[in-house]
């Protein structure tokens, strides 16, 4: 699956639920959503090797 | 996981309401929120002037958008820091939104005044960004409302904004800020505008779900000047203990309002700048100073996009 975070695209191989791919950025699930080709996921989605994965920062400071 | 309502696929899980929506139910449930908010602090009545500090980001650009659905019909303001291609972004996006929604967007830009941008402001005055930012965005919002007379002026500060801000005033015991955190802060007729937070009790986390549900185009990249500020510092302590305890940002700032209902504290010794009537402590308000400092004549003015739109079209929410 190809995965974008803050602008870089990567490939993983491994397919995994999107808590697990979080975990594996230590990502929160507090500070981060996740889009899967194209459409907003919870925690225990399942991703395929073929998925486009977007992971959105949330928080903003200011 | 399954959408607590109409048990379709969820998208979106509420661990702080132990509950999990689709992209419906969960927009039902945002728009409602916000709509409560409203009405239970009186913060818009159906004939006030409104407008809303954007910045291009999904706070502001949603609260707008949402506003603008539940029949709030606002105009924008928007301060144009001069934060090179970041700014320029920023305000073709708000420009879209304010297209769809057919309303006005007035633009204050700061170069065009003060001949640079915010960073050299800043560090002329000895300031850090993000402090001569809020000085300046303070007074320019203020400005447009008593000029145009916008009697409510709509920011887009979410739950995780007021706990973040609310941590540091106690950390800090900063006593002068510290019961005055609420939905609404009330003006000072010719002087001061009503300021309101629709989304004060709405995680930042349900804003960025609300602006990709809703398609709304904002701006993802960072303020540049915002990476070291103090509040990204309590918001990740905050969402720390968010994810071991969920609710928490919402049981700490409801406990607060508890606290200060009824007793907030009022400052007594409010002037108003001699030069232009804006509350401060002293003879002169800090943007005075500033104009004065860079020998400015040219007071505050601004641009304004949308001055044309048909509003008997249908808005596009």
């Amino acid at each position: 699956m190809q995965v974008e975070l803050d602008g870089k695209i990567l490939e993983i191989e491994k397919s995994m639920d999107v808590s697990r791919l979080l975990q594996q950025f230590s990502l929160s699930r507090e500070t981060h959503l996740v889009v899967v080709n194209d459409r907003l996921v919870t925690e225990d989605h399942r991703l395929g090797r073929d998925d486009r994965v977007k992971l959105i920062r949330v928080v903003s400071g200011g | 996981m399954k959408c607590r309502v109409c048990g379709q696929e969820a998208h979106i899980s509420l661990r702080a309401y132990n509950t999990a929506l689709c992209s419906q139910d969960f927009t039902f449930f945002l728009e409602k929120r916000v709509s409560d908010t409203v009405q239970k602090y009186h913060l818009i009545e159906k004939n006030d002037t409104s407008i809303v500090a954007v910045s291009g980001g999904k706070d502001s650009l949603s609260v707008w958008h949402i506003l603008n659905r539940l029949g709030y019909k606002a105009d924008g303001i928007y301060v144009d820091l001069g934060i090179g291609e970041y700014s320029r972004e920023s305000l073709e996006k708000i420009k879209k939104v304010a297209e769809a929604l057919q309303s006005k967007v007035f633009v204050f830009h700061i170069r065009k005044i003060f001949e640079r941008g915010i960073n050299e402001i800043a560090k002329t005055i000895r300031r850090v960004p993000c402090s001569a930012c809020g000085m300046i965005k303070r007074y320019v919002m203020n400005k447009v409302c008593i000029d145009k007379g916008y009697n409510v002026l709509i920011t887009g500060h979410n739950l995780d904004d007021e706990v973040a801000a609310l941590m540091g005033n106690l950390l800090y015991w900063k006593k002068e800020y510290l019961w005055k955190k609420s939905p609404f802060l009330e003006g000072r007729e010719g002087h001061l505008s009503r300021k309101v937070k629709p989304l004060f009790l709405c995680s930042e986390r349900e804003m960025a779900a609300y602006a990709l549900i809703s398609g709304i185009d904002y701006i993802y990249e960072e303020c540049p000047f915002s990476v070291d500020a103090k509040s990204l510092t309590y918001k990740n302590i905050l969402n720390n203990l968010e994810e071991t305890s969920p609710g928490t940002k919402l049981q700490f700032i409801k406990g607060y309002l508890k606290m200060i209902k009824g007793g907030k504290e009022t400052s007594s010794d409010i002037t108003y700048c001699a030069t232009c009537g804006y509350p401060c402590y002293g003879d002169k308000c800090n943007m005075c100073r500033l104009l004065d400092r860079f020998h400015i004549e040219n007071r505050i003015d601004f641009d304004v996009y949308g001055d044309n739109l048909d509003r008997s079209q249908k808005m596009m929410t």
